[in-house]
């Protein structure tokens, strides 16, 4: 098993790539709780999407199997579609509102 | 699982033939049923009777080129393990003439009920449910085991329901429907338990598998007393027998076709059609004969003594069926098969006819069902009055009418097995004659005792409603032939009936040969014959010469023609006796488990969930940091109880 991954990709070890997916996905929540404007909010939650594309990529090198490298471009597509989308959901706040705070929107509670 | 080969003979026609005898009535059903109010009442009236005709038809040409006895497989119908009902028709003899009486008296009475029904705003609904009820029935003897027979059995009893209370805006008849079913469930119960038996003792429930298997049988075996005392059960609800007789009476708040088809004719002859059906089986439980003979005894007797002192039209009329179905029980019993049979057919043609009389003077009297606001109908109805006077005739025996053939035979058959059943017999007989001639000189003699306006309506049927009688009246008066040896030579229907009993005959052959010699036959037709003309005669003297009116319904009573008129107390009984327990029972449960208990319960959930919902709303603040911070949490608790095993 070992031996069928190259060389170039053993240089890094697995962990260091968990590492990276972990830090990078609680900085996507982070961002996603602490900010109020809506594109960063938007833009975190494309952080923790990546985080996990990370992670799905370097486990599918070490483990040479390709499915988690296509799994990723699935993810990506629907995180494309779903960017233009949720954009599209952001104008049309800021043409209501004159603002992108989603703290504003705060009309539908009990 | 030894596995019982039937040699059955194939059908001899396409199998579309046979499907079509009870498809056709479906099809009437559904027209009518679907487009209710779209139909006149006489569009709708020539659909339903064209379509019982189509079937009569087909039970016409099966009928004269019936050779042998087969079974026509439909599909598979049930199929589970060694379990195996396959939905197929039985036609052999037995089938084929209740074919032909159903769909035949079925079709005059359609005809009858276009004139008779067409003030009605729910004709099409009437006429639907007439012919689910000829399906339902076609069901029932085309059968070729004991399951669809129940199938059919249920079915007619629903129609049944629904026609009782076919004006159910009358709470009355929705009580009269209510009670034909629940007495009829009572029947069922054993009906349909003495199928579990039968499937358990026999392993199938095919007609033929199981009465070859029964054949093979002792006379007198346990197991087969009990089911045939089960099925006997399920007959006297359906049938009408003592003690489960009360709902046929009151089964009059119907439509007069409706009782003329239903409540005489046809259904209530389906307990006697299963009995003839099992009869290998029956013959087996000489006990259980027993039993049938006493109760079919009994109710001829008991229900002729109500029939004295009742003043409905309708009602005397109920009563004398249910007293005719009694002899046909008691013949039976004592293992005349085919004699019972005959007096079916003979009873299905005067008692229709008395019905669809009964309902001809119930139209032109406007609704007036007292025979004591009738009176010298004669002149105005002169067709209803001579076909009424046939039927009563046919009824009370008197040569050379139909009824006068099958009730003598029946009285023969009871005279060599049972003297004391054949002198309660004969007491019916006398009674009946007096009580139905009682109804005919009431109602058709003297002097008109109704209102002006009644007398200023009077008139005579339509076309559509006295040809059926004439139709009717000449079967009641030469339906009798097809049994009168003495007369044309041989008995037709016996000969014809006799593969049915092959088994029976084996089984006991005493029980079918014993033939009286001629001078004591002579004796039993000269005495019954002397019952009927006895009975009229009293009639006569009572109601025409004495000119005696029955007293109104007030009026002071001695005791025992108080206990007759109160038809015994018998409604009151059962209901002291069955009916106030359970409403009790049922109050008490409503009151305190239902009101008590459940209610508190579900409407405690429903309280449970508003409060809080009332309490948790408050987490909907509307800011989104909120929910995603929530949101997080959540997922980390489910990790970490994924993680730590919590």
């Amino acid at each position: 098993m070992e031996q069928t991954i190259p060389e170039v990709i053993r240089t890094v070890p697995l962990e260091y790539y968990i590492y990276f997916a972990t830090a990078l996905f609680a900085i996507g929540v982070t961002g996603v709780l602490t900010r109020r404007n809506a594109i960063i909010i938007f833009m975190c939650v494309e952080l923790m999407l990546n985080a996990v594309n990370v992670l799905l990529t370097a486990f599918s090198a070490y483990r040479s199997d390709p499915n988690g490298q296509i799994f990723v471009f699935f993810i990506m597509a629907v995180a494309a579609a779903e960017v233009s989308v949720g954009l599209g959901i952001i104008v049309m706040i800021y043409r209501n509102f004159q603002n992108t705070d989603v703290n504003l929107l705060n009309r539908l509670k009990w | 699982m030894q596995e019982t080969v039937i040699p059955a003979a194939s059908a001899p026609y396409s199998t579309l033939l046979y499907v079509l005898i009870p498809l056709l009535p479906f099809l009437g059903f559904l027209i009518n049923g679907l487009l209710n109010k779209k139909l006149s009442g006489t569009v709708a009236g020539a659909i339903s009777s064209l379509m019982v005709l189509g079937s009569f038809l087909i039970s016409v040409y099966l009928f004269t080129t019936f050779q042998y006895q087969y079974t026509v497989k439909l599909f598979d119908w049930i199929s589970v393990g060694s379990m195996q009902i396959p939905f197929s028709y039985q036609i052999d003899q037995l089938s084929l003439i209740m074919l032909l009486l159903v769909t035949g008296v079925g079709f005059l009475i359609h005809v009858y009920s276009i004139g008779y029904m067409h003030h009605d705003e729910n004709v099409g609904k009437f006429f639907a449910f007439l012919n689910l009820f000829v399906f339902s029935m076609l069901v029932l003897v085309l059968g070729a085991n004991f399951v669809i027979l129940f199938i059919g059995w249920e079915g007619v009893g629903l129609c049944s329901y629904l026609l009782i209370g076919f004006w159910n805006k009358d709470h009355g008849n929705n009580n009269a429907a209510k009670k034909a079913f629940i007495i009829n469930r009572v029947g069922d119960l054993g009906f349909l338990l003495g199928i579990f038996l039968i499937y358990l003792t026999f392993d199938s429930v095919q007609y033929a598998e199981v009465f070859q298997k029964a054949s093979t049988l002792q006379i007198g075996t346990g197991v087969v007393t009990a089911i045939t005392l089960l099925l006997f059960v399920g007959a006297m609800g359906k049938s009408a027998q003592l003690p489960l007789y009360t709902w046929l009476p009151d089964a009059m708040a119907g439509p007069t076709p409706v009782s003329a088809l239903i409540h005489a004719a046809t259904m209530v002859t389906a307990g006697i059609y299963m009995v003839l059906r099992s009869n290998v089986l029956f013959t087996l439980a000489p006990d259980t004969l027993h039993v049938v003979a006493w109760i079919g005894g009994l109710t001829a007797l008991f229900a002729a003594t109500i029939g004295l002192a009742q003043n409905d039209i309708k009602k005397v009329l109920a009563y004398s069926t249910v007293s005719q179905l009694g002899y046909m029980f008691l013949a039976l019993g004592v293992m005349g098969y085919s004699t019972s049979l005959f007096h079916v057919l003979t009873h299905a043609f005067f008692k229709a006819l008395m019905f669809l009389g009964a309902g001809s003077v119930i139209h032109a009297m406007s609704n007036e069902q007292d025979i004591r606001r009738m009176g010298g109908l004669r002149k105005a109805l002169p067709i209803t009055f001579l076909t009424f006077l046939i039927g009563c005739l046919a009824i009370s025996g008197i040569p050379p009418f139909s009824g006068f053939f099958s009730k003598d035979e029946i009285l023969e058959h009871v005279y060599q097995h049972n003297k004391i059943l054949w002198g309660i017999g004969m007491v019916t007989a006398f009674l009946t004659a007096f009580y139905m001639f009682r109804l005919l000189f009431l109602t058709f003699f003297g002097e008109f005792r109704g209102t002006e306006a009644q007398k200023h309506h009077l008139h005579e049927s339509p076309a559509s409603m006295t040809l059926p009688l004439v139709v009717l009246a000449i079967l009641a008066a030469v339906g009798g032939f097809m049994g009168a040896p003495m007369f044309v030579g041989k008995h037709y229907l016996a000969e014809y009936l006799a593969p049915l009993f092959t088994y029976s005959q084996r089984l006991n052959p005493e029980a079918f040969a014993g033939e009286l010699d001629h001078g004591t036959e002579l004796m039993l037709i000269g005495l019954s014959v002397a019952a009927g003309v006895l009975g009229i005669l009293f009639a006569y003297v009572q109601y025409v010469s004495r000119r005696v009116r029955p007293a109104e319904d007030d009026a002071h009573r001695s005791a025992p023609e108080s206990l007759v008129y109160h038809k015994y107390y018998i409604d009151e009984l059962y209901n002291t006796i069955f009916v106030q327990p359970v409403m009790g029972l049922s109050k008490g449960l409503y009151r305190f488990v239902e009101q008590g208990i459940i209610d508190p319960i579900v409407n405690g959930f429903g309280r449970v969930t508003l409060g809080g919902g009332q309490l948790l709303r408050y987490v909907q603040t509307g800011y989104v940091g909120l929910y995603l911070i929530l949101m997080v949490v959540g997922i980390v608790l489910i990790l970490a109880l994924n993680v730590f095993q919590f």
